[in-house]
């Protein structure tokens, strides 16, 4: 049995008046992949989005409820929005490598952090890679602009650009969908690398991603979770019958 | 048939509007060299004015004036500027108010600049006792420019892509360190071409100066030591290249050969400087 990480409780969203997430209750377990599925606009990117406080970043955005991460509430004003984002790092749909350096944004979060000897940088640098899968691919052109690699390879330097900063929790918002069969399925192997050592959470559209990669599995539907529990009972036998509607395709 | 002749015409429309915008360019730049260049020699270009019949007519003061009140201008007005363009973009709240000073900065742009010289004239003039000089005009030039340089940079600010923000924010940088270390590098080629067309405005500035900056200001920059010199002529009178172009075809003792030279000096002063900025703005992409 392992140790819960992340414990979402009574989690009530609002963008506006619109509600966008619903009594939300989840406890994502330590080293476990976690796949939030279900379709467009049902509020599992914005779900993931709660746990490093990336809607801080949205305007009139008002969350009621609870979000701990190891037992710490990081809704409470005596929370560092900043150092919480270095423990719970977050990769994007779309590959967002910044327009500099390779080596440079890999070594932007470690600064950010205060790290300045170029010694303990190139360190975590090459080791970031490593983790990421990336460095046999970049180490010949780490001075290269990051632009000038391909889509698969940005998404792993973004993986590598989280990395970095030595994060417990891996939040990944559909970290394939903007890539390639071949590059999805290196960012799928690395995902089970990766568990080894973090707590990830990956928000999907594609359901055999899900089932491939996912220990635990959450359906939302229009804010709410549906049904949560271990991926093999969750598409094998959904005790909700929305949740099989889903999965089995009928909609969605 | 018809729509063939159709074409002809507006072909010929299009072709000769480009052709009468460029005779029109060329004709003045040509006929402005060709009137100044002559009279333009080393000596016009490094000596002072004096106000003499006979006297010599150079106009070395006005130059040096010219590049005060940009420098003075720029100093003053482009951190404003820039920092109300990351105000607007960055920070504030979109919403009524922004709107506002939006508005505000687009109709400040829109005034005819006597006004601001007249303001200038009444404020750093008269109320703040500055009397004419580089400061009152560079004070005023530095209103003249903030729409300017604040509209420029705020689209340049927000065409950065908001993946760079997100993604810096996403390994825990602060808004601050985002701002500065992210978004506005990515937007500097953008601002530079702000400073760009305000230091054209600034060379090219007369009516606003005329009630601010004093139109006898012929003299070098003076004092005991450098310090003095560099700054202390920053409180003295100080006639531009613009000013004196106007005085000196108007009532000055050569009204053909000074006013053509100085024209042509100007020119050339504004082509050196865009081949600055356009030198810099290359290099800051990289």
């Amino acid at each position: 049995m392992s140790n819960t990480k992340v414990r979402i409780e009574n989690l009530n969203l609002f963008y506006g008046t619109f509600q966008a997430l619903i009594n939300v209750n989840l406890q994502i377990q330590e080293r476990e992949i976690t796949a939030f599925i279900g379709p467009s606009g049902c509020g599992k990117s914005t779900c993931i989005k709660t746990i490093n406080r990336m809607n801080d970043l949205v305007e009139d955005c008002q969350i009621d409820g609870k979000v701990m991460i190891d037992k710490q509430d990081i809704y409470t004003k005596d929370c560092d929005v900043n150092l919480l984002r270095k423990r719970a790092g977050m990769v994007f749909q779309k590959p967002n490598p910044f327009p500099m350096s390779i080596y440079d944004n890999i070594a932007y979060g470690p600064r950010v952090h205060g790290v300045r000897s170029k010694a303990e940088l190139d360190v975590i640098v090459e080791q970031a890679l490593t983790n990421a899968a990336l460095w046999g691919e970049v180490k010949d052109r780490l001075k290269g602009s990051a632009m000038g690699i391909s889509g698969g390879q940005q998404q792993r330097l973004c993986i590598a650009r989280a990395l970095a900063v030595e994060p417990d929790i891996l939040l990944l918002d559909e970290p394939t969908s903007a890539l390639d069969p071949i590059s999805t399925l290196k960012v799928e192997d690395l995902m089970f690398e990766l568990k080894k050592r973090y707590t990830v959470v990956i928000v999907t559209h594609n359901m055999q991603q899900a089932v491939r990669i996912s220990d635990k599995t959450a359906f939302f539907l229009m804010g709410e979770v549906v049904e949560y529990g271990s991926t093999l009972t969750l598409f094998n036998s959904p005790q909700n019958k929305k949740t099989e509607d889903y999965v089995t395709g009928r909609f969605g | 048939m018809r729509n063939k002749k159709k074409d002809i015409i507006l072909g010929t429309f299009i072709w000769s509007s480009a052709a009468v915008t460029v005779v029109v360019l060329m004709g003045i730049l040509g006929y402005i060299l060709y009137n100044g260049l002559p009279h333009m020699t080393w000596t016009f270009l490094s000596t002072v004015y004096s106000a003499s019949k006979t006297g010599s007519k150079g106009i070395l003061p006005m130059i040096i004036n010219t590049i005060y009140v940009i420098i003075v201008s720029l100093v003053l007005g482009t951190p404003i500027g820039i920092s109300s363009a990351i105000y607007l973009t960055q920070y504030a709240k979109q919403g009524r108010l922004v709107s506002i000073i939006r508005f505000a900065t687009e109709v400040l742009s829109g005034i005819p600049s006597i006004l601001f010289g007249l303001f200038g004239y009444a404020v750093f003039v008269v109320l703040f006792q500055l009397k004419l000089s580089i400061i009152s005009g560079s004070l005023t030039m530095m209103i003249c420019i903030l729409p300017t340089i604040i509209r420029t940079t705020e689209e340049a600010l927000l065409a950065v892509p908001g993946a760079y923000k997100e993604g810096a924010m996403a390994i825990g940088a602060g808004k601050l360190r985002v701002t500065m270390g992210m978004i506005l590098p990515c937007a500097m080629s953008g601002v530079l071409t702000g400073v760009i067309l305000a230091i054209g405005r600034i060379v090219g500035e007369t009516a606003a100066l005329l009630f601010t900056v004093g139109v006898s200001g012929n003299a070098m920059p003076k004092g005991g030591n450098i310090f003095d010199a560099l700054f202390g002529h920053i409180l003295e009178q100080g006639n531009t290249l613009a000013l004196h172009l106007y005085n000196s075809a108007m009532n000055g003792k050569d009204p053909i050969s000074v006013p053509f030279a100085t024209a042509s000096a100007l020119l050339i002063l504004v082509f050196l400087l865009n081949r600055l900025a356009g030198f810099l703005s290359r290099r800051m992409k990289k």
